[in-house]
């Protein structure tokens, strides 16, 4: 394949994996910055959220229903697990930091193995509700990949909304500002934390649900979705929304560049390389508050 | 799977007849041609088995067929008049968990043998282990590591070719039928290296280049990027892959050559476990596979090889008989059965009892000294050469052609096509 078509495939490809990356780190970022905690279980809503839409795909007839059912009823049940976990586990330990990193550990191994237990060790394939190749003279493409990145551009910007022009979007900014003068000004901070984890969780599992018909649902798939999100969103500085969707793309599209020219392994050294040297010239990521 | 299986008089008798002449009146207490129960101390066979993790399609029917092979051997009698036992457990397709697997098996369960393991990472990790504990280890893997004399004197693989023999008996059709140009794909492990360099060197002596030789991640879920670097003027695209992204990769390879496709040349492994007929896959028809054991009947119907179908349950298109939506790995777990029929007939003919240094000694010596196994129950897939020096078996493979979205069998070699110079002699090492 000569040049142009060669860039214009991995710029094709590293913008479809930059969309679903933003809204899986958005949700990881959105739960560091307003509660201050790290989840290690995110990917595993993320591989929930692909695994529910195997079994709404199953239970409606038509692909198209499946989806659109799969697209609402999968990120309920992971925000409601959330809230759970939240109301069980996280607040018990009053979200301390390094206790919450413990807790959602043994989250995702609990995540998992239920998984793996009920669903089983298979990857399943669900049938995409819509599906058309678009031939470009020097190769095709899947146009299902090029509705994910609609899809994702449109929830990416419905949480902008939730986050800019609602009362809960208000509650988060100010918790996250300065949780004890959001707290004398009436925030109720623990129903926002609550709120906020179950976001999050919705997040990746509406991720995961776009991508299921590209991948497969596996009990494994939590884990590349965690590692990248967590690159993105250290890069773009823990907590700030702009910066992770800024570096979803960079990493995203530096992602698809790299692999389509040289190979998917070197793309991840570049990846990590990259935080690397963000880190020590600007310690609180590209976008990161200064908290000096 | 490997539920009840009543009415099968017939097959249970020629089987048993079959047996006879195998196992030798002497071993077999009681009249030849009744089995009795078998009695006494159990072979106990500790089958490590890939239940989670990358290879669970796989292990979940190594699972079934190993179950239906026992149940068949205690029903005509067990091993020697004693029952067999499979003691499994699960070692998550895991290189780091597969040696603790084998240690376990052994020391706690106190089986007689481990076997069983298939993903080649994972056998190349354990087998150190079986061999520093002496005790026999048959893998049904198919990756070249046994014959290349890496491994040790335990570790044996006589009911599955391996991939330096497929790769050697496919070269020459492929350059002869579909082009000289080859660029491969393969998963970037061991088993993935075998196919890049055996397949590289025989290409290479058939007067043919391979232009790229593209490693994809086993646990990778994207592939599009990867067929970007396939060189423009490729002849043939050879593709080999395994992992949970399989349907995946197949699919976006479609997607990314829509019909301006090369000749397209895939290892059944690419598929196994999936329906050629799913979604997405209709550019397939037309592009060949190799298979070991044709998973569509019409293309290797053998009495032994229908009823070794009927027994794992799966119908004449490879697929479950309890879920039509769960496709067998049929090219690869009759090895299973193979093996441990292999695995009786060393225990009965070299006088195998109890787990002691003697008696490994003469179940192995006797092993090495097996020149081949005939086409028969107890080898559905056909007949096989052993080579005892290598601890490795040989036997026919495939070439099928899909067509209206089922497997053709086009071609079947001879043993010998897939045989090469033996790099190694394991006949030499001490016990």
């Amino acid at each position: 394949m000569s040049f142009g078509p060669h860039l214009f495939l991995a710029l094709l490809e590293g913008t479809v994996s930059a969309f679903v990356l933003a809204l899986t780190a958005l949700g990881l970022s959105l739960v560091f910055g307003v509660m201050r905690i790290v989840n290690v279980a995110h990917g595993e809503f993320f591989m929930l959220g692909a695994v529910l839409a195997w079994f709404c795909a199953s239970l409606v007839g038509t692909p198209v229903a499946g989806f659109l059912f799969a697209l609402i009823a999968a990120p309920l049940i992971v925000g409601a697990l959330a809230l759970a976990a939240d109301r069980l586990v996280l607040r018990r330990i009053d979200y301390h930091p390094e206790g919450t990193i413990v807790a959602t550990i043994g989250l995702l191994y609990i995540i998992q193995q239920a998984v793996l237990t009920l669903y089983g060790p298979e990857a399943r394939p669900v049938t995409p509700p819509v599906y058309f190749i678009l031939s470009f003279p020097w190769f095709g493409y899947s146009g299902y990949k090029l509705v994910v990145a609609a899809i994702s551009a449109c929830l990416l910007a419905a949480t902008w909304w939730l986050l800019a022009r609602t009362k809960l979007g208000l509650y988060m900014r100010a918790a996250q500002q300065d949780l004890e003068m959001a707290q004398a000004f009436g925030v109720p901070a623990r129903r926002v934390y609550a709120m906020v984890f179950a976001l999050g969780a919705m997040l990746a599992a509406v991720a995961g649900v776009l991508v299921v018909p590209i991948q497969q649902a596996h009990y494994l798939m939590g884990l590349d979705p965690l590692l990248l999100s967590f690159i993105v969103v250290i890069l773009g500085g823990l907590g700030s929304v702009k910066g992770t969707v800024v570096a979803a793309f960079v990493v995203g599209i530096s992602d698809g560049v790299v692999s389509v020219f040289f190979s998917p392994t070197l793309a991840k050294i570049v990846a990590t390389l990259l935080v690397a040297a963000v880190l020590v010239v600007r310690p609180g990521g590209l976008f990161g508050e200064d908290r000096a | 799977m490997s539920e009840e299986r009543k009415g099968q008089g017939f097959s249970r008798r020629r089987t048993l007849g079959t047996l006879g002449s195998l196992a030798g009146a002497a071993l077999l207490p009681g009249s030849p041609a009744f089995a009795q129960a078998p009695k006494g101390r159990p072979i106990r066979i500790g089958f490590q088995v890939h239940r989670t993790g990358i290879g669970a399609v796989y292990g979940r029917w190594y699972e079934r067929t190993t179950t239906a092979a026992a149940k068949l051997i205690n029903e005509m009698g067990g091993i020697a008049g004693r029952p067999v036992e499979i003691v499994a457990e699960d070692d998550g397709t895991d290189p780091k968990r597969g040696p603790e697997v084998v240690e376990k098996l052994a020391r706690q369960h106190k089986v007689d043998f481990v076997y069983g393991t298939l993903f080649s990472h994972v056998v190349i990790a354990s087998a150190p282990r079986a061999g520093e504990l002496k005790i026999p280890y048959f893998v049904v893997s198919e990756g070249y590591h046994v014959a290349s004399g890496k491994l040790n004197r335990y570790v044996f693989q006589p009911g599955i070719t391996d991939v330096r023999a497929q790769v050697t008996a496919m070269s020459s059709w492929i350059t002869g039928k579909l082009g000289k140009k080859v660029t491969m794909i393969f998963p970037d492990y061991a088993f993935g290296y075998d196919h890049r360099d055996f397949f590289s060197q025989a290409v290479a002596k058939r007067g043919g280049t391979v232009l790229e030789k593209l490693a994809i991640p086993p646990t990778e879920s994207s592939f599009t990027k990867y067929f970007a670097r396939v060189p423009a003027e490729t002849e043939v695209l050879y593709h080999v892959m395994v992992g949970p992204g399989v349907l995946t990769f197949v699919k976006e390879m479609g997607e990314h050559f829509g019909k301006k496709r090369p000749q397209i040349f895939g290892f059944i492994d690419s598929l196994e476990g999936v329906d050629i007929a799913s979604p997405g896959l209709d550019f397939l028809d037309g592009t060949y596979f190799w298979e070991a054991f044709p998973r569509y009947a019409e293309g290797a119907q053998s009495a032994h090889a229908k009823n070794y179908r009927k027994l794992v349950g799966v119908n004449d298109a490879g697929v479950s008989l309890a879920d039509p939506k769960d496709v067998s790995t049929f090219s690869h777990m009759f090895g299973c059965w193979e093996t441990l029929y292999v695995i009786k007939q060393a225990v009965e003919k070299s006088g195998y009892k109890d787990p002691s240094p003697k008696d490994y000694r003469a179940l192995i010596e006797y092993l090495e000294s097996v020149k081949s196994f005939p086409e028969s129950a107890e080898h559905p897939q056909g007949a096989k050469m052993f080579n005892g020096r290598l601890h490795q078996c040989y036997g026919h493979q495939y070439v099928s052609k899909v067509e209206n979205r089922r497997l053709k069998v086009v071609h079947r070699t001879k043993i010998e096509d897939s045989l090469y110079d033996p790099e190694a002699d394991y006949t030499k090492q001490a016990l």
